[in-house]
Parts: structure tokens; C-alpha cells; sequence
């Protein structure tokens, strides 16, 4: 049996993971892990919380067999989890409602997150409008320009979006400025982390709040095929929906888990941000994982078509089930991408966020050469935020004479 | 071990019957070429211990003066070897203790034994990692302990009563204070939670205490003096040295003056 008790009693997934923030933020996530544990035991707690994923959020969520895009491939048999059915349009909104509670439970009356591509951060303005929270969403101001429908919708909610100017202006930065707000305010203010990272308990904790994803999609898989898939695919930035939903299927040896981080425009360092793909082990934002760096070890530049996938770190436990061979990564670049949301577009009638594109991508590559094989795909968020992205990136469909060539 | 400079330093203050100066420099802010100079110029106008700032590309618990300094010292090309570089040039002329500031990962990507010897060699006498909880130390930390280098790290306000014993436990040379939640940078009222802070940390070790964070003016660093063993200053002599160098002496003997008690 494989890493289930995983991480141990201080936040190690392996040798990944723990807690390595300044002195001041240490009683804070002593506090939150307490607070989590008794949260995660008491009924009343788990009540509401499913109440609200069911009533509030959609779930669970359907598991839908592609069949034009599997006959368009003639291979793999492939089924999405559609996370993006869920309300704000993606899997974030389970660890929003999660940890907005918990927040609520801490009394803690001020939240924080960091966001990139905005799904964190709309989902996080929408639990604090529900439950009447203050809401400061760190934002790269590149990812605020090439994410601007978010900026928008979060504003909406109700939430004080703040534009970040160090750096490379994406997730790397805002969850620096999120660190620094959190460190000045931490006796009112709780941080909604996005993503399955951080110190301890984030990466536990995150994803607890997501697991249900595989849970489902394991149980409706089972009902549908008769049998388990042989390959679950997702991507992987931070790496919440990919943790979340390989975490059921980690005791099944028998399940291929891929996850595919962003392979940019190239593999060359500063062109990309696949973690796996010449990153190393090393310490930022709180946790020890694989990272992207220079040969001074200073972060090093990512580059991502897809701001959620844009960063330079890769979750804990990720980093574990990579050493341990339980899980393989690979990548998908910026061009291979967009393709496949137009593929799944057409086929499907489905456009998917540009993260997810990239775990079609994985799909549409290796389906043709696996007839009989089943694959689940985390479809983890819908494509309407990217829209000016694919507008930029698809000038012929922009066109005001334009008709496209159907599949 | 024979004692270190920072041991044998906070004796000296002590038996004067004062706090020691100690001022932080993101080393490589402007050039690394600039920082012996102004090391010179610290210790020309005072100041008894200097904390060598390692730039980092992400400084997560630095203010902004400190966040523009690395990445100007990251510009001129700064990086651990050559901060080392750095620390041999001030040794060559001075026997002040020096303190290896840095976040973790540069000196986990350098490698901790070799930065363990290096840093020796150079004439360092103690590292504070910056981002390195109790926790996590014990494995960093003995490549430092074993070459004689001492080990500081921090004790904040937030921190409880086991933390602190920990905090202690693992520091040898002195304990800093961070007199504040909240990142570096200068503040216009000091803490008022400081002296509390200093209370509980006297009772749990006999070590010398220096306090920083947020501690800018002369008077501010005087009433800090009364209460700790050491005063840290940083932002305020990075900014000074950001716009006018020519201001930087008159500014820390100012400083200086306040140690008395």
C-alpha cells in the first residue's frame, strides 16, 4: 500500500513538504493544522460542508464518455470529470468552500489568496460574498491583463483585487505578496492558499477539500465500464485538481496517474514551467519540491500560455509520487494546447480553461495508439475566461467573415 | 569551540554596559564591488556586528526597500560565491563578527556543507536562515554547528512558549526578535509588545537578545537599546544607502550614539 497516511504527523511527503516560512508564521499554521483536524472530525462541520459543495457548487459532477472525440481518435475510450460544471466554472471552488468555513469556524473575518489565472480568486471572492467576508485577491498584473474577464468577475463579487508588480508578475509573485500580507495580518486574517502547496497543512489540506473529485469519478467509472480506467489524466500547476483526483486512484496500482505540466514554448529554462523537466529539489513559499532555479539558485522565469499553470513550483506530493514512480509527468506546450481545446470544441462541444487543454492534449497524443484502453481526463475548469487568449491565438476565427471548418 | 566574534562581542557589550549595533546589508546593493566600502563605513561609524543579506529573487518576510535591494544586487550579478567574496574583503580589514543572512534555498542549492567550510574560510562566524523553522533544522544546521559557525535564528511575537524554548535551544551566539508580525521596514511607532517579547524569551534562555524589524530612527533604536542586547537596523540603512551614501556614516552614528544605556 502506497503513500495513503501520507504526509506524516509534520507535514513530509517523503523527503517534500513541511513547513519552512519565517518564525512568525509558524504559530499561525500550528493553529490552522489544529483547527483543520478538529474541523475534518466533527460531523457538523462535514455536514455543511457537503451541503453546501451539493447545493451551492454542483456536485458531484458528471463523468462524461467523449464518444465523437474516442471515434475521432480511434483508440483510448476517453471520459472527462467536468469539474468545469461546477459553479465559478472550476474544481477550485471545493477547497474555497473548504477553507472559507474553517476561516469562519478560526474567526478569522479577513481573507487573502493568491490567484493566476482568476479561477482561485473568483472562487474565493464568491465564498466571501456567501459567507460576508472581507476578500484582497494578489494578482501578477501580467495574469490580470491576460486574465481580465476574472479581474472583472471578482470585483463584481465584491472582492479588492491587487495588482503585483515584482518580478515575473504571475503566480510566483502574488503568492509572495500574499505571504507578506498574511505575515503582517495574521492574528485577523486567514490565507485561502489556491492550490495543493505551501507549508503544512496546505498541501494536505488542499487536498482533502478536492479528493472528492477521484472518489466520484472512481465510483462512476466502476458503474460505467465495469472496471477501473487504466490511465487518469490531469495537469499540474501547484497541482490541486491533479492530486485531487489521482488521490483515490493511488492504492490501484493497476491505474496509470499522469499528471502534464506546461511545457511553454520550449524546454529551455525561463521558456516553460514544467518542474520536471530540469527543476530540483529546493525551499520557497514554505515548502521543499521540485523547482525551477538558476545556477544561483534564485526562482527561475516560467513561461505558460495558461497563467494556472505559470509557476515555478510543483506541489509536495507531486514531487513524492514522481521519486516513487507512482505517478509520471510530462509536459504540453503553449501550441499543442490551444489545439486541443479547438479538438475538444468541436468534437464535444465542450471549450475547456486552457489548463485543462493541457491534460486533453495528454489524451488526444496517446489515445490512438491504445484501443481498449479507458481514460479519465480532469476537465478541472471551463474555457470562457480564456477566451481573449484563444481570440489572440486564432485570428482567422476572429474574422468578421469567418467560418471555420468543422471536424 | 573557541568562542566566536558575535560571542565574544556581546560579552564586551555587556561588560560596557550597552547594546551592540548591528546593521543589515543586502551584500551585492548597489555592486558587490560598493559593499566592503560600505562595510567599512558601518564600522567606522559604530556598528559592532553586520548581517551579510544573501538577495533572493522571492524575500517573502522583506519589505519593499529590501525587496528593490536584492533585486539590484541580483542586477549587478550578486550571487553566494561572490557574497562570500564579500565577507573575505571586510575580514581582510576587520575583525567585526559577520552574520550570514539568507533564505534557505540559495544556500541549499549552494550546498550546506560546502557553504559550511566556505563561509568559515571567509571569515563568517554565523549563518540565520531565514525561512529554516526548529522543525526543519536540526538536518541544516549541524554542517554549520560542526565548522564552529553559530546558528541564530529567529523568535516572533506570535510565537508560543514551546516555540520559544526551541528557538533557544537551537540558536547559539544570540536570538533575534522580530518585534513585530509583519515584513521588514521601517515603522513610524515602535511595538509595543517588544519588552513582553524580551520577557519571555529572558525566561526561557541566558543568550543575548537583539531585536529588529521595523526599527529606524535614532530614538527608537535608544529605547530598543534599554531593553536588548543588540539592535538591529536594516531598511532604514538600506534605503539610506539607496538615496545617498554620502548620508549613510552621519546617519548610523546617530545610531550609535543610542547604544549607550
Amino acid at each position: 500500500m502506497m503513500t495513503a497516511s501520507q504526509p506524516d504527523s509534520t507535514g513530509h511527503f517523503g523527503p517534500y513538504g513541511g513547513r519552512f516560512v519565517p518564525e512568525v508564521l509558524m504559530a499561525p499554521l500550528e493553529e490552522l493544522e489544529l483547527a483543520y483536524r478538529e474541523a475534518s472530525a466533527d460531523p457538523e462541520f462535514q455536514a455543511e460542508l457537503a451541503n453546501l459543495l451539493h447545493h451551492y457548487a454542483g456536485r458531484p459532477t458528471p463523468l462524461y464518455y467523449c464518444k465523437r472525440l474516442t471515434e475521432t481518435l480511434g483508440g483510448a475510450k476517453i471520459y472527462l470529470k467536468r469539474e468545469d460544471l461546477l459553479h465559478t466554472g472550476a474544481h477550485k471552488i471545493n477547497n474555497a468552500i473548504g477553507q472559507a468555513l474553517l476561516a469562519k469556524r478560526m474567526g478569522k473575518k479577513r481573507i487573502i489568496a493568491e490567484t493566476g489565472a482568476g479561477q482561485h480568486g473568483v472562487a474565493t471572492a464568491t465564498v466571501c460574498a456567501l459567507f460576508g467576508l472581507e476578500c484582497i485577491i494578489y494578482m501578477g498584473e501580467e495574469d490580470m491583463r491576460r486574465q481580465r474577464l476574472n479581474v472583472f468577475r471578482m470585483r463584481l463579487l465584491g472582492a479588492t483585487v491587487v495588482g503585483v508588480k515584482n518580478g515575473t508578475r504571475t503566480l510566483k509573485d502574488a503568492i509572495s505578496e500574499a505571504m507578506r500580507d498574511w505575515v503582517t495580518n495574521v492574528h485577523t486574517t486567514h490565507y485561502l492558499l489556491g492550490s495543493a502547496l505551501g507549508a503544512h497543512p496546505y498541501p494536505m489540506m488542499v487536498r482533502d477539500f478536492h479528493k472528492c473529485m477521484g472518489i466520484e469519478a472512481r465510483a462512476d467509472i466502476l458503474q460505467m465500464e465495469g472496471r477501473l480506467p487504466d490511465t487518469v489524466i490531469a495537469c499540474v500547476g501547484g497541482g490541486s485538481n491533479a492530486i485531487g483526483i489521482f488521490h483515490a486512484f493511488i492504492p490501484d496500482e493497476g491505474v496509470k496517474l499522469v499528471g502534464v505540466e506546461a511545457g511553454g514554448r520550449s524546454l529551455q529554462l525561463g521558456e516553460h514551467a514544467a518542474r520536471f523537466e530540469g527543476g530540483t529539489p529546493g525551499v520557497l513559499h514554505g515548502a521543499y519540491t521540485y523547482m525551477l532555479q538558476t545556477p544561483d539558485g534564485q526562482a527561475a522565469v516560467t513561461h505558460s500560455v495558461s497563467a494556472g499553470l505559470d509557476y515555478v513550483l510543483i506541489g509536495p506530493e507531486h514531487a513524492m509520487l514522481h521519486d516513487q514512480g507512482r505517478a509520471e509527468y510530462t509536459s504540453c506546450n503553449d501550441a499543442d494546447a490551444l489545439t486541443a481545446a479547438q479538438t475538444l470544441a468541436r468534437t464535444e462541444g465542450i471549450i475547456p480553461a486552457l489548463e485543462s487543454a493541457h491534460a486533453v492534449s495528454e489524451a488526444i497524443a496517446r489515445a490512438p495508439s491504445e484501443p481498449g484502453k479507458v481514460y479519465i481526463v480532469n476537465l478541472s475548469g471551463r474555457g470562457d475566461k480564456d477566451t481573449d487568449i484563444y481570440r489572440e491565438n486564432l485570428p482567422e476565427l476572429d474574422a468578421a467573415d469567418s467560418n471555420p471548418t468543422t471536424f | 569551540m573557541p568562542q566566536t566574534r558575535i560571542q565574544q562581542l556581546f560579552e564586551r557589550t555587556q561588560k560596557d554596559g550597552r547594546a551592540a549595533l548591528i546593521a543589515y546589508l543586502t551584500a551585492g546593493d548597489p555592486t558587490p564591488e560598493k559593499t566592503p566600502e560600505i562595510a567599512a563605513t558601518l564600522i567606522r561609524a559604530g556598528v559592532d556586528l553586520i548581517e551579510l543579506g544573501v538577495p533572493f529573487s522571492d524575500p517573502v518576510a522583506d519589505g519593499p526597500v529590501i525587496q528593490r535591494a536584492s533585486a539590484r544586487a541580483i542586477d549587478a550579478g550578486t550571487n553566494l560565491p561572490k557574497v562570500l567574496e564579500i565577507a573575505k574583503q571586510i575580514r581582510s580589514h576587520s575583525e567585526v563578527p559577520l552574520l550570514l543572512f539568507t533564505y534557505l534555498n540559495p544556500a541549499l542549492h549552494y550546498g550546506l556543507e560546502k557553504l559550511a567550510a566556505d563561509a568559515k574560510a571567509a571569515g563568517i562566524d554565523g549563518v540565520l536562515l531565514t525561512d529554516l523553522s526548529v522543525e526543519e533544522a536540526a538536518a541544516f544546521m549541524q554542517p554549520l554547528r560542526n565548522v564552529g559557525l553559530d546558528t541564530v535564528f529567529l523568535a516572533a511575537p506570535t510565537s508560543t512558549e514551546r516555540r520559544l524554548k526551541l528557538v533557544s535551544e537551537y540558536s547559539t551566539g544570540f536570538v533575534y526578535l522580530v518585534s513585530r508580525t509583519g515584513v521588514t521596514g521601517e515603522r513610524v511607532a515602535l511595538s509595543e509588545t517588544l519588552g513582553e517579547l524580551i520577557a519571555k524569551v529572558r525566561a526561557v534562555t541566558t543568550l543575548p537578545l537583539a531585536a529588529g524589524f521595523g526599527i529606524s530612527t535614532p530614538e527608537q533604536a535608544a529605547a530598543v537599546a534599554k531593553m536588548a542586547d543588540g539592535v538591529v537596523v536594516g531598511s532604514a540603512i538600506v534605503r539610506q544607502i539607496e538615496q545617498d551614501l554620502n548620508g549613510l556614516e552621519p546617519m548610523v552614528r546617530a545610531l550609535a550614539e543610542g547604544m549607550k544605556r
